[in-house]
């Protein structure tokens, strides 16, 4: 089986991020990069089903070459080979989901196997926009994926529950945290990782020309939440609490 | 030029969040001086659409084909595809619930249309429509403008007020043409059913986190859930533990909340679960680690074992409300 994941280079998700004075974007001095941790669910799960019935686990990245590093750290995690599609600057997903959908149709995979949101813009959408552009079925969310021949079934996290999907393949699946844990890599993995192909492309080679239908004019400081106050004993907590934020 | 707003059917009913999605869709007519039409697909759909017809649109669509008996996201954006193409709408806007984030991005990209996820606001500006909408766990606020013709949305549902039926009854319409899903189908459901209220409508929700330990903690939580009548949340390490549900999870990826009161017993207060909870008005955390980040956040913090002081807390409020 050959199964495509896309990966996102995304900062550090457990560092808040410190925006730029003037709006325009984040402050990257400074910040340490990482895999989109839903995107190592995505590649986990692919390499446990690759391990079982055998293939070829490829990823994708759309970005600029300091991508190359987030792809290595991917292919650590046990993927086979790789794609860095350079692009000038950023796109939003239906742009990046241009580019998948370009490269899916080079390659032909039977699964992609995607994150299911990007923690930095946190937008769910490229995966959805890809399986949309190429008229392929979608499961998203998976909490538990079974593939028997030319169907995936899919135990999808939806609100009050679990969904029991069925998609003919080729289809795109997207990993929720549930899904599995992700392995560490270990230092063979990444030495390994380090002589792994990683096939560098433009646009202009998969004969598209992306572009973003949306724009960030800025980013601000939501409103800040005004300073709490320490209570000593519960019953401090609960008079306050009435009398107070008149809030039992 | 009017705007369509996709409602959300669950077991045959009008799931909650459609009704903040039905006022974010007036709100932003009203913005753009234009109307709203709303549509319902799947079983009881047609009921729906009459139940929805009172709430401000001009027409209430519906079907209940085959193709879109079941939601899949296959089926309904192909559906609504062809609505929008053929009524010319300019924006399609759904609740940015489990649903609306799996069906809203297939719809764009069938549309060709730009998408925003997770709106907050929106106000006129030099680009046009200019939406706000969190990034990064919630650290800061992006002002996003679409440069397609077709605008595609999902919102917040905390961030707006729910609809309330009045003004002119719209019509009724069913949809003609509705196609097959293509290469999907559902094949079963598994609801955790509590008889406490969802999340995102809770008034009162009682969370806990990794200290609660073991399913005697999570038994505190809920007993005084349902005391105030609230719905019971979780940060994702207790879901990790599998000592609740996954959609009890509040944060980034999991429920973004908004009641009044807010407790968090046993949580850090890491970034991705004060995402989830920050618009709560009024924030309660007992953590016995003075340095917890929840207390940046808490406007009432106790540090203190909270197996001691849960107990105490729920006595303390049946006592009050024994008065009351
Ligand atoms: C991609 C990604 C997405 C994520 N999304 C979410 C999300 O949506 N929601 C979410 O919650 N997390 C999310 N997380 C996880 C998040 O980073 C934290 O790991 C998690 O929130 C920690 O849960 P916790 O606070 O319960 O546990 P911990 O951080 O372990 O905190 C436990 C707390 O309990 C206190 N404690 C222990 N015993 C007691 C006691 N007896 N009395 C009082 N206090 C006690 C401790 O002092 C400590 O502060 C995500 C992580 C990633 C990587
Ligand atoms: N720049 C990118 N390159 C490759 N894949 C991406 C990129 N951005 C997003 N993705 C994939 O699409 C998923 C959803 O992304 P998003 O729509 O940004 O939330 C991610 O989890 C990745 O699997």
């Amino acid at each position: 089986m050959k199964i495509m994941v896309p990966v996102r280079r995304v900062p550090n998700p457990d560092v808040k991020v410190r925006l730029k004075k003037d709006g325009t974007g984040i402050e990257t001095e400074g910040v340490n990069f990482l895999v989109n941790p839903f995107d190592e669910y995505a590649i986990e799960e692919s390499v446990r089903l690759t391990e079982k019935a055998g293939g070829d686990v490829f990823l994708v990245t759309i970005g600029g070459p300091e991508n190359e590093e987030t792809l290595r750290a991917g292919l650590a995690l046990g993927a086979h080979r790789a794609y860095l599609v350079t692009v000038p600057a950023p796109l939003d997903s239906a742009g990046v989901a241009q580019l998948l959908a370009a490269v899916y149709a080079q390659e032909k995979p039977d699964l992609v196997m995607a994150g299911k949101q990007s923690v930095d813009t946190d937008n769910n959408q490229a995966a959805q926009m890809m399986a949309g552009l190429l008229g392929i079925p979608q499961a998203c969310f998976a909490y538990k994926v079974a593939v028997e021949g030319k169907t995936a079934t899919v135990q999808r996290e939806i609100d009050g529950g679990l969904e029991t999907k069925e998609v003919a393949l080729p289809a795109v699946i997207t990993a929720d945290l549930r899904l599995n844990q992700p392995r560490y890599a270990s230092l063979p993995a990444i030495m390994k990782a380090k002589k792994k192909e990683v096939k560098k492309v433009t646009p202009a080679d998969l004969g598209v020309s992306p572009v973003s239908r949306t724009r960030v004019l800025g980013l601000s400081a939501p409103p800040p939440r005004k300073a709490g106050q320490r209570v000593a004993s519960v019953d401090e907590l609960v008079e306050k609490l009435i009398n107070e934020a008149k809030a039992l | 030029m009017s705007i369509l707003v996709i409602a959300e059917l669950r077991e045959g009913d009008v799931r909650h969040a459609t009704y903040p999605a039905v006022a974010a869709g007036k709100k932003l007519a009203a913005l753009l001086g234009t109307d709203v039409d709303v549509v319902a697909l799947g079983k009881g759909a047609k009921a729906a659409a009459e139940r929805l017809k009172d709430f401000g649109p001009k027409t209430a669509w519906w079907s209940e084909a085959a193709g879109v008996a079941d939601y899949t996201a296959e089926g309904h954006a192909a559906a609504l595809a062809a609505l929008v193409k053929e009524k010319g709408y300019t924006a399609v806007l759904a609740a940015a619930t489990t649903t609306g984030k799996d069906l809203v991005p297939r719809l764009a990209a069938l549309l060709d249309a730009g998408m925003v996820s997770d709106v907050i606001g929106f106000a006129k500006g030099d680009a046009g429509t200019e939406y706000v909408r969190p990034m990064y766990a919630g650290n800061a606020e992006a002002r996003v403008a679409v440069d397609t013709p077709v605008h595609a949305l999902t919102v917040r549902e905390t961030a707006f007020d729910a609809a309330a039926p009045g003004g002119m009854a719209g019509a009724v319409a069913e949809l003609a043409g509705v196609g097959e899903a293509a290469g999907a189908k559902v094949v079963g459901y598994q609801f955790t059913k509590s008889g406490r209220p969802e999340l995102t409508e809770a008034k009162v929700i009682v969370s806990g986190g990794r200290g609660l330990k073991d399913a005697a903690g999570v038994k505190l939580v809920e007993e005084l859930a349902d005391l105030l009548g609230g719905a019971v949340g979780a940060s994702r390490a207790v879901v990790d533990e599998g000592l609740v549900p996954n959609d009890l999870q509040v944060g980034q990826t999991g429920k973004i909340v908004a009641p009044d009161l807010y407790f968090a017993f046993g949580i850090s207060g890491a970034i991705q679960h004060v995402a989830g909870m920050k618009a709560a008005k009024v924030i309660v955390a007992i953590n016995k680690d003075e340095e917890a980040p929840i207390f940046e956040v808490a406007d009432y913090g106790l540090v203190a074992d909270l197996f001691k002081t849960v107990p105490q807390l729920i006595e303390k409020v049946k006592e009050v409300k024994a008065k009351a």
